[in-house]
Order: C-alpha cells, then sequence, then structure tokens
C-alpha cells in the first residue's frame, strides 16, 4: 500500500511540474508550486523524514509562495513567449537527468541496512551518544553536538543571507519613500 | 478501512488537481490548491493511521495552520493587489494618499 501511495505521489508530482512548465500565468504558476512542495511532503512523511516534510510544507508551500506573490505584486502576471526555441535547454535537461539517474544506480537502496552509512558510522552515534552528550535523541545531538561547528556555519550563512535581504528589501522602501517626497516637493 | 478512506482521498486530490490546472480564473485555483492542502493534511493522518503512529495528527494540523497563511497572502493580493497593504488603507499610486499623508 504505501509503495502504491509513493507512485501515485509521485505520479502527481511529474504532472503538476509538466503543468508549471507549460502554463504562462504565473499566479496559476505559483499555486501549483504550492501544490508540488506539499506533494513532496507528502512523500516525505511517507518515507519516515517528519521533520523534512515539515520545513518543505513550511518553507516550499508557506513562505515562497507568499515571497512568489509579493514579487508578482511588483511585476507582471503573464510570462513572455520565450524568443528562443526551448530545444536547447531540453537537450541539456535530459542529459542532466540520465546522469543523475545513472548516479543513483550506484546508490545504497532507500532503507538498506547493510548499505555503507548504516555500517560504518551509525552504530558509532546510536551506542555513544549517551554516554558522550547525554541527549537522548540521537538526530538532535549529531546536529547540535558533533556537528556542532557545521550547524554554526548554516546559521551564519542564514544570518548573513537575512540580512543581505532586510538590506535589499529595506532600501527598495526607503526609495519609494524618496521619491513619492520628491513628487510631492515638485507639486 | 484505511485503504478505502485513502483511496477516497487520493481521487479528490486527483480532481483538485485538474481543477487546478484547467481552471478557468484564478479563485478555481486557488479553491483547488485550498482544498489541495486540506487533502495533504487528510493524507498524512491516515498515513499515520496506517503507519501505526498516530502522533503524525500533530504535524497534519501544523500543515493546516500554513495551508491557512498562503491562502490568506493570495486572497489578500487579489483584494488589494499587494501584500504590504491592510484593510482600509488605498494604494500608494493614488495622489490623494500622498496629500493626506503629507
Amino acid at each position: 500500500m504505501e509503495a502504491w501511495i509513493d507512485i501515485i505521489i509521485l505520479f502527481f508530482m511529474a504532472v503538476t511540474v509538466f503543468a508549471i512548465a507549460r502554463l504562462r500565468n504565473l499566479l496559476a504558476v505559483v499555486m501549483l508550486g504550492g501544490i508540488y512542495s506539499l506533494l513532496a511532503a507528502s512523500i516525505f512523511v511517507v518515507m519516515d523524514a517528519v521533520d523534512v516534510a515539515f520545513t518543505e510544507a513550511s518553507v516550499g508551500a508557506g513562505i515562497s509562495t507568499i515571497l512568489f506573490i509579493g514579487t508578482l505584486a511588483l511585476t507582471t502576471r503573464i510570462e513572455k513567449k520565450p524568443a528562443h526555441t526551448p530545444l536547447l535547454p531540453l537537450i541539456v535537461v535530459c542529459i542532466t537527468g540520465a546522469v543523475l539517474i545513472f548516479g543513483t544506480l550506484d546508490a545504497a537502496v532507500y532503507g538498506d541496512p547493510q548499505s555503507p552509512a548504516m555500517q560504518d558510522v551509525a552504530p558509532y552515534y546510536l551506542e555513544n551518544t549517551k554516554k558522550h552528550t547525554g541527549i537522548p535523541n540521537v538526530v538532535t545531538a549529531v546536529l547540535a553536538s558533533y556537528r556542532g561547528y557545521d550547524t554554526l556555519g548554516e546559521v551564519t550563512v542564514i544570518f548573513t543571507a537575512g540580512i543581505g535581504v532586510i538590506l535589499l528589501l529595506g532600501s527598495w522602501r526607503r526609495g519609494i519613500s524618496a521619491s513619492t517626497r520628491r513628487k510631492e516637493e515638485e507639486e | 478501512m484505511f485503504a478505502a478512506a485513502a483511496i477516497a482521498i487520493i481521487i479528490t486530490m486527483v480532481l483538485a488537481l485538474i481543477r487546478g490546472f484547467i481552471g478557468p480564473t484564478l479563485y478555481d485555483r486557488i479553491l483547488a490548491v485550498n482544498m489541495f492542502g486540506t487533502q495533504t493534511v487528510l493524507v498524512i493522518a491516515i498515513l499515520g493511521f496506517m503507519m501505526g503512529r498516530p502522533d503524525f495528527l500533530d504535524i497534519a494540523l501544523v500543515y493546516a495552520l500554513i495551508n491557512f497563511v498562503g491562502v490568506i497572502a493570495l486572497l489578500k493580493y487579489f483584494k488589494y493587489g499587494s501584500l504590504s497593504i491592510g484593510p482600509g488603507e488605498e494604494r500608494n499610486t493614488e495622489k490623494s494618499s500622498h496629500m493626506d499623508k503629507s
């Protein structure tokens, strides 16, 4: 049953992506993007990665939909017809997809207990986490303690990105208000 | 029992997807997205019971909240043409609002 749900959700995702590629109405594309994120989140839930699913739903379906709508409010709603033929991009995408599928042939099977990741470090963490850190949740211990510097770096990157966005949007606001003030002075 | 419910939900998902693809007006599409979010919540709840983990219900509830925020943003955009304007405010492009503010 779970395999069937996987197949059905993946089929929905493929159909959604084709519709996104075909549509020229950007608002509809944004909404279908939200649907795609919800489908991806469902797949993650089926794979028992509830935290990843949660991030996907809140970032993909929630925040980025709102950001895209905010962008559309500043620009236009209809995509222009591309000037070039989409043949070359199609070839590039097909080759990239073929390479990625070729790469999965060598990867470990999903949930395989004999895969190298399961054999090498996972037993070590499972045995020693409680002893080393005293944290009952192994995933949290790996993220916050064993890879603490890595997580700190990630937080720094996200913080820097946030500062950049605030600077960009803040200067945009100031620019608008400055231009309106100039208009008022002229009047 | 759960399988039958899952099949029924998947059929409604297909219907919502079709409405989202062909929907002639944007309101059809908004409804499709909203309904699809609700279907996702239900699928996660059903999956939780099928996999023997009813604690998925909490996650399904949070999905419902996210769905609500997204739809509110969409509707606000349609009503005011911008996300930064609230009720009772005019669009910034009109002259009268500038005069009032100054």
